[in-house]
């Protein structure tokens, strides 16, 4: 039983890790796709329409992964956690009902539109699927994270007997931690992915390959990122300050900061030790722990010790996770501020460090993600619903730990594979770049395969 | 309220069920038809005839699983974890018959690694899902309310290895006909070559499980064949048989349309009739749509916004299919 519980925990780490890559990637990509085909819409420019095509591969790839591995999060709550499912399946079923309802559909039915129509319908109804795809992906983000902060800030709900009753929807799709997770997790989309652009245009650049269009999409990156950073950074500093309010144990946990106290000092770094419940080796700054985490100089914040040991969360992987994502996060800031200063002096595009650093960033976006995700959610336990319902309640009564070690091998064997063959025709794809896309023929089926962008013109076949 | 709830529930979640087995059923039958053809070209034309519209298709299944979760959770937590197994093999099943769509037209030397996926992504799919229904079928005993065979292959009988069989046999006849309608040529020929001796496996396959169903679920037995019931449900099974008439006539008489809606039909037929046979559990032997329902709030909540977005959802998958209507020319490309 405890076994089962474990490796359901791990699964669903290892799943929801693996999948979450995906959408996050294509919710911003698919924004920037929109982007793309506006631009060339308005400026008819070849080399605008070359980038629409060579980001639209890429997306129907990740795209396909992530359909495909969400799919599985949608039977994970039955089959494995069908003690959250049948406790909360009242106020979080409908809220994932509205998600397949109003985004998924629409997301995978004008998908195949842009990815296949651009001969079959006009230039206008061709952007308008672009558009419909970009907003099926954000609509998706809005509900799936309105989930999952119910589960942070349980709101809007009465319980009976073990189970959850909806009392007020608005309470519920809007509780207290939902705007900010949500702002953070778009922002954290978007930042991923302008990182992926302009890292491989700097990659680009780097080889004085397409220099045209890669300088395009690096300053677009550039100055999206120099916007979008400073954003995000304010968007976490108000997520913090609402775990601080709601979810005290995690916030505790993020920090090491075991005793109650004001004047709190930030653990720049520390091992921190559980059992013992104190940290070693910390190294500190005064006053900053306050100062960020109450925003005032000697603000007070809640130790772990103030809480019961059975409802502490684990410390090491929030508090170290915490701290990488907040680096990165400065970095991003840094970096494209520090671009901003280059691209006025016409170095940004010229400099080979910072291409290569740029290209060390390309994945930066992705780190941050799955990083932020195990802050949240490794920080909620021991809780599912928290505060209210736990995980060792949550989990399917009768599944065999030998099912769940089975599937679990499973998942990590197709995942690690398709993680493989995926990376593997992303790479190909970079390697031929942003090539012309043959001109538009407006027959159906006459023109010997037009368009057909995986085959041919990546020299694939014959 | 709370009376009528659930049963619009079973209805909405129904539908869900029936447009997946219809739309993807026909995309799976594909897959597993893919090793009759003669070479790779024509295996990418029968991909490419689903290429653009699959992946809507397979939204269906989300559908019915968040439905399920939103409207009916006991049920959704009993089935799921019940049948943990099936559902880890359907899933794997369908990443790699997903994924070979993208794969596969990106892949050169391992072309044939995807071209395998998708053939056995499909075929094991296919099976699992009617595994999963035969189970179900067969009823899931509940002692206080919850489900307690901690048993991982409580699931394998002889009757749910007769379903599995029995769809994968559907679905490829769905898929064949889909061929005939979306194919001209040698793959249309192929697909008409393979539509007759499916056409005859479905038919065999049905009247088995029609013969068998009533001694697994006893309820099923009372539900058709007491009297008047009997009666009243006779215009099912009659239809059952002028709709296979009507399906050997098309493709004798090689019509192009008529198959594939004929096949369809014949899937809609055999679904009201487990419906039908089933209602009102929702998890037999005995777990009543009342019993497993969620919050009447949640159903309405769900409701108001499943009759809004559905009726959208079906027009703009309408105009989806219109977009790509008429014969996949042999060179019509991939995106």
């Amino acid at each position: 039983m405890t076994e089962a519980l474990l490796l359901s925990r791990l699964q669903f780490g290892f799943v929801i890790s693996f999948h979450i890559l995906f959408p996050a990637f294509t919710v911003g990509l698919a924004s920037w796709l929109v982007f793309l085909e506006a631009l060339w819409l308005r400026r008819r420019e070849e080399h605008v329409r070359d980038l629409y095509f060579f980001w639209m591969k890429i997306f129907s790839v990740s795209f396909g992964v992530g359909v495909v591995t969400g799919i599985v999060m949608s039977f994970q709550f039955g089959t494995n956690w069908a003690g959250f499912s049948s406790a909360a399946g009242n106020v979080v079923g409908p809220l994932l009902n509205y998600e397949v309802l109003t985004a998924f559909f629409m997301e995978a039915t004008f998908l195949g539109v842009m990815l296949f129509g651009w001969q079959r319908v006009g230039h206008g109804t061709h952007f308008f699927a672009t558009c419909m795809v970009a907003l099926g992906t954000l609509i998706s983000t809005f509900w799936i994270i309105s989930a999952n902060s119910w589960m942070q800030t349980p709101a809007g709900y009465e319980l009976r007997n073990g189970i959850f009753y909806p009392v007020d929807w608005w309470k519920i799709i809007f509780n207290p931690s939902f705007p900010y997770r949500l702002a953070h997790m778009v922002l954290a989309a978007f930042l991923t992915t302008a990182f992926v652009i302009g890292g491989i245009s700097a990659f680009y650049l780097y080889r004085g390959k397409f220099p045209e269009k890669a300088k395009l999409c690096l300053r677009c990156a550039l100055i999206f990122v120099s916007l979008v950073a400073p954003l995000q950074i304010i968007a976490g500093d108000m997520s913090g300050l609402e775990v601080g309010r709601y979810q005290p144990a995690k916030l505790a946990a993020l920090e090491a900061h075991w005793d109650t106290s004001s004047n709190v000092p930030f653990n720049v770094f520390a091992i921190p030790d559980q059992d013992a419940q104190r940290n070693d080796y910390a190294w500190q700054i005064p006053h900053l722990g306050s100062l960020i985490l109450t925003h005032s100089w000697s603000g007070s914040v809640k130790g772990l010790r103030d809480f019961p040991r059975d409802q502490q969360p684990p410390v090491m992987i929030p508090f170290f996770a915490f701290r990488i994502m907040v680096a990165i996060g400065v970095l991003m800031l840094l970096i494209s501020w520090y671009g901003l200063w280059k691209l006025k002096r016409g170095t940004a595009f010229t400099s080979r460090w910072y291409l290569r650093t740029w290209m060390a960033m390309t994945p930066s976006g992705f780190i941050a993600l799955v990083l932020g995700w195990w802050v949240a959610e490794v920080g909620r336990q021991p809780w599912v619903v928290y505060g209210v319902l736990r995980t060792a309640d949550a989990v399917s009564p009768n599944i065999t730990s030998g099912s769940v070690l089975g599937s679990l091998i499973t998942y990590i064997v197709t995942y690690l594979l398709l993680f493989g063959f995926a990376t593997w025709y992303l790479i190909k794809m970079l390697r031929t770049g942003p090539i012309p896309a043959p001109p538009r023929a407006r027959t159906l089926s006459t023109a010997a395969r037009p368009l057909s962008l995986g085959d041919e013109e990546m020299g694939e076949r014959p | 309220m709370s009376e009528i709830l659930p049963v619009i529930w079973y209805f909405i979640i129904g539908f869900a069920v029936m447009m997946y087995v219809l739309l993807d059923g026909f995309v799976l039958g594909i897959g597993i038809l893919t090793p009759f053809a003669d070479h790779d070209d024509q295996r990418d034309l029968m991909m490419n005839t689903a290429a653009p519209i699959w992946d809507g298709n397979e939204t269906w299944l989300v559908m019915g699983g968040a439905g399920l979760l939103a409207a009916f959770p006991k049920a959704y937590a009993i089935v799921l974890s019940a049948l943990y197994l099936p559902i880890l093999c359907m899933l794997i099943a369908l990443i790699f018959r997903g994924v070979a769509f993208e794969f596969r037209f990106k892949a050169q030397r391992s072309r044939w690694v995807w071209g395998i996926a998708f053939a056995a992504g499909s075929l094991i799919a296919a099976f699992m899902q009617g595994l999963i229904l035969g189970a179900l079928v067969e009823g899931m005993p509940l002692t206080g309310g919850k489900y307690v065979h901690a048993q991982a292959f409580a699931w394998f009988s002889p009757f749910s290895m007769l379903t599995g069989i029995a769809v994968v046999f559907g679905y490829a006849l769905l898929g064949a006909t889909w061929l005939i309608l979306k194919t001209e040529g040698r793959v249309q020929r192929i697909a008409f070559d393979l539509t007759r001796p499916l056409m005859l496996a479905v038919i065999a396959f049905m009247l088995l499980v029609s013969a068998w169903l009533p001694f697994v679920n006893s309820h099923l037995m009372a539900r058709w064949f007491t009297w008047p019931n009997f009666w009243y449900l006779s215009p099912v099974p009659m239809l059952t048989v002028i709709n296979a008439a009507a399906l050997w006539l098309a493709v004798i008489r090689n019509r192009e349309i008529a198959p594939f809606v004929l096949s369809l039909c014949f899937f809609l037929l055999g679904f009201i009739g487990l419906v039908i046979g089933i209602w009102p559990n929702i998890v037999p032997p005995s777990l009543t749509i009342w019993q497993a329902a969620s919050a009447p709030s949640s159903q309405l909540f769900v409701m108001v916004g499943a009759f809004i977005m559905i009726p959208a959802v079906l027009s703009y998958t309408a105009y989806s299919y219109s977009v790509f209507r008429g014969k996949i020319a042999a060179d019509a490309g991939y995106h």
